[in-house]
């Protein structure tokens, strides 16, 4: 083993250990912590490292340099929740009187519906899901209430109402919190799209507010297409997106009739492909405890053997975020590879040319992909 | 041990090792690692002062400065900045690394220490007391700081004012302080024994040279300060010196709203500052001659020691 693999294999166990036994960390020597909190960084778990310390108790039995930033990082969580539930109470105000559903999503929802899989997630922006006919009226009624659009070409603007499942994202003028507004779960054009229709039919109200959320099942299932389906470049998969699968379905797992229904559920949907990659991995790399019924029924969607050899090899290398120090390039084309692969399935392969032509055509003329940052945005990170 | 004891061989040939060097840094430590001789040269000399956090097992930051990029060595050379790996900021010329290691720290410290409260504002103190100076961008506030600092104030930061929450204490970060433009020379005929690092021309904000921190301003990085008052300069050529007292209330919205991370903190800082601004005596300063503008501030805060 090379010392870039002994190095990366070491960031990725301190990580994991974190994640499954918070109740070991307490006893982690600072030199680990040094290590912990970097990748921890990375992948945006520091919050939920703070706040699964903070459950146990244990935050004094921290070094205290490493405590500092688990505290910042808790200041930093709390107050995205703060400005995004507030960033919500004005959108419902500004929809009063329009009789349509609306229901949160991801990280919003976990806040307002109270579950584990809140604390201490860090979330940039406000999700909503409305049905598709009400899309319009929801979109002028933000618009004639002080929410803008954010300027993009018509190319971006096409691509969001013709393609995707949400349109383009508003923002308050007097706030800095993105807002987008689903009308489906997936873009129209991926191969796993499915009418949203039936998600209305099992929302859930949540205590204090006229917002819903998606039914138990239903959100395991979204949190799923988050993970699988919508790549990021940089990192390939997000961990905290299997975080979050993980700690939905330990949550949910304890309903009645929770892990009976949730089988049926993704094949109706659609979805069964995701579920299972979702729980071989969320057992494999959180230690998740699935009934051995729920692992049969959905071993039928398991890929063909090769494609599960090649994603046994793919997922971990490139979900986990390794060492800062020591990057692989093996890393490096996994991440590649499953950002390609949420892209193949995101659109057929027509589509996919023409807009990856037009996108490349940008960056030869050399449309900027990134904006020097001035203070302001300093002061707002 | 501080850099400078190292010696310039040991000192530079550490920066660049594999390992790099743990700095403390007020109270911070800096994990650095330099593949770039030049800024390693400057590193030496203008941050000769600050101790090596030797046995520090974690560190707040790792950064790593290079300009090493093999297409680019001989075609436009650019020097890079990675902290844990990863870039925030595009790459400058290769010729500007230290203003660019430099914008690494600030970008470090402003995105990852919400432990603390944040102020934009420089802070010198004399006698335990702070004379805390917001700043607003051309309000001449790093030319006003550089010269307290050389008139018998002690440094305690030019960007970031930093309050421990725990009990309001003013934490001193000495960093060096970045001139623009004409401050530069005003300053070195202010103060002929500040010592001035080159000068760099062309950045995004002009021309850029950084006054070093007096040692002892170094030395003494752990001791805290109360602070003691709010004034709100501002350079206005040819302007007689006005130094006037300023309302509460407007000082208070004026410290909030110029915050790094006011909000982040929530009610934990409004108490804070609205106790620092009830605990503080606040002044708008108006001037255009320094040496007034100084003889100003020291009237004031020995007037407040009677």
């Amino acid at each position: 083993m090379t010392e870039s693999a002994r190095q990366r294999e070491r960031a990725n166990a301190l990580l994991l250990v974190a994640l499954r036994t918070p109740e070991s960390l307490p006893g982690l020597p600072p030199t680990d912590w040094d290590l912990l909190l970097r990748v921890a960084r990375r992948t945006r778990l520091l919050g939920r490292l703070e706040a699964q310390l903070a459950v146990l108790g244990a935050l004094d039995a921290v070094p205290e340099r490493a405590a500092n930033h688990l505290r910042s990082a808790r200041n930093l969580v709390q107050h995205r929740h703060t400005l995004l539930t507030w960033e919500l109470n004005r959108v419902l105000w500004a929809l009063e009187g329009l009789d349509v559903p609306i229901v949160a999503l991801k990280g919003v929802a976990y806040v307002l519906a109270d579950l584990p899989a809140a604390s201490g997630r860090f979330f940039a922006d406000l999700d909503l899901l409305v049905p598709h006919a009400d899309i319009e009226a929801v979109e002028s009624r933000l618009l004639e209430r002080g929410w803008i659009k954010l300027p993009i070409s018509p190319y971006d603007d096409r691509y969001y109402r013709v393609w995707m499942h949400e349109i383009p994202p508003l923002r308050h003028r007097e706030r800095e919190n993105e807002i987008d507004i689903h009308h489906r779960i997936l873009p129209r054009t991926s191969r796993f799209d499915f009418d949203p229709a039936p998600l209305f039919e099992r929302t859930r109200p949540v205590a204090g507010s006229r917002a819903r959320v998606l039914g138990a099942h239903d959100m395991v299932l979204h949190a799923l297409v988050h993970l699988l389906l919508e790549g990021d470049p940089q990192e390939g998969l997000r961990l905290r997106d299997l975080v979050d699968v993980a700690d939905l379905l330990r949550h949910f797992g304890h309903e009645p009739g929770f892990w009976d229904g949730l089988v049926p559920r993704a094949e109706q949907l659609g979805l069964g492909r995701p579920l299972y990659y979702g729980l071989r991995f969320a057992r494999r790399l959180l230690a998740l405890e699935v009934p051995d019924s729920v692992l049969l029924a959905a071993s039928r969607w398991a890929p063909p053997w090769l494609v599960g050899v090649l994603m046994d090899r793919l997922l971990p290398l490139a979900i986990l975020p390794g060492h800062p120090d020591h990057p692989t390039r093996r890393a490096a084309l996994a991440r590649w590879l499953l950002y390609a692969r949420a892209h193949w399935v995101r659109m057929p392969p027509w589509l996919l040319v023409r807009h990856l032509v037009y996108k490349g055509w940008l960056r030869v003329r050399g449309v900027p992909k990134r904006v020097v940052l001035g203070p302001e945005e300093l002061k707002r990170m | 041990m501080t850099i400078s004891a190292l010696g310039y061989d040991l000192a530079s040939q550490r920066l660049s090792s594999p390992s790099g060097v743990d700095l403390q840094i007020g109270p911070f430590v800096f994990h650095l690692q330099l593949d770039c001789p030049d800024l390693a040269l400057l590193v030496y000399e203008l941050w000769r002062d600050y101790p090596l956090a030797e046995g520090a097992a974690v560190r707040d930051f790792h950064i790593q400065a290079t300009n090493n990029s093999v297409p680019r060595r001989w075609f436009r050379p650019v020097v890079r900045i990675f902290v844990d790996g990863r870039t925030p900021f595009p790459p400058l010329p290769a010729h500007h690394h230290l203003p660019m290691l430099e914008w690494g720290l600030n970008w470090c410290i402003a995105q990852r220490s919400h432990h603390l409260l944040m102020l934009h504002a420089a802070v010198v103190e004399r006698n335990g007391r702070a004379i805390i100076l917001p700043a607003w961008p051309g309000h001449g506030k790093s030319t006003l700081c550089a010269a307290l600092i050389h008139s018998d104030w002690r440094l305690l930061c030019d960007e970031f004012g930093l309050v421990r929450p725990e009990d309001g204490a003013l934490l001193p970060l000495p960093r060096l302080i970045p001139l623009k433009n004409e401050s530069i020379e005003v300053i070195r005929s202010f103060a002929p024994s500040a010592h001035i690092g080159p000068s760099f021309y062309g950045t995004r904000k002009g021309t850029i040279a950084h006054v070093r921190p007096p040692t002892e301003s170094v030395e003494r990085m752990h001791e805290t300060a109360r602070p003691g008052w709010f004034v709100f300069p501002r350079w206005v050529a040819g302007s007689p010196l006005r130094l006037e007292p300023m309302l509460k209330s407007e000082a208070f919205l004026m410290v909030a709203t110029n915050a790094f991370n006011y909000e982040v903190l929530g009610q934990t800082s409004f108490e804070l500052v609205g106790r620092m601004v009830d605990a503080c005596d606040c002044y708008s300063l108006v001037y255009s001659d320094l040496d007034q503008a100084i003889r100003a501030l020291d009237e004031l805060t020995r007037t407040a020691d009677d």
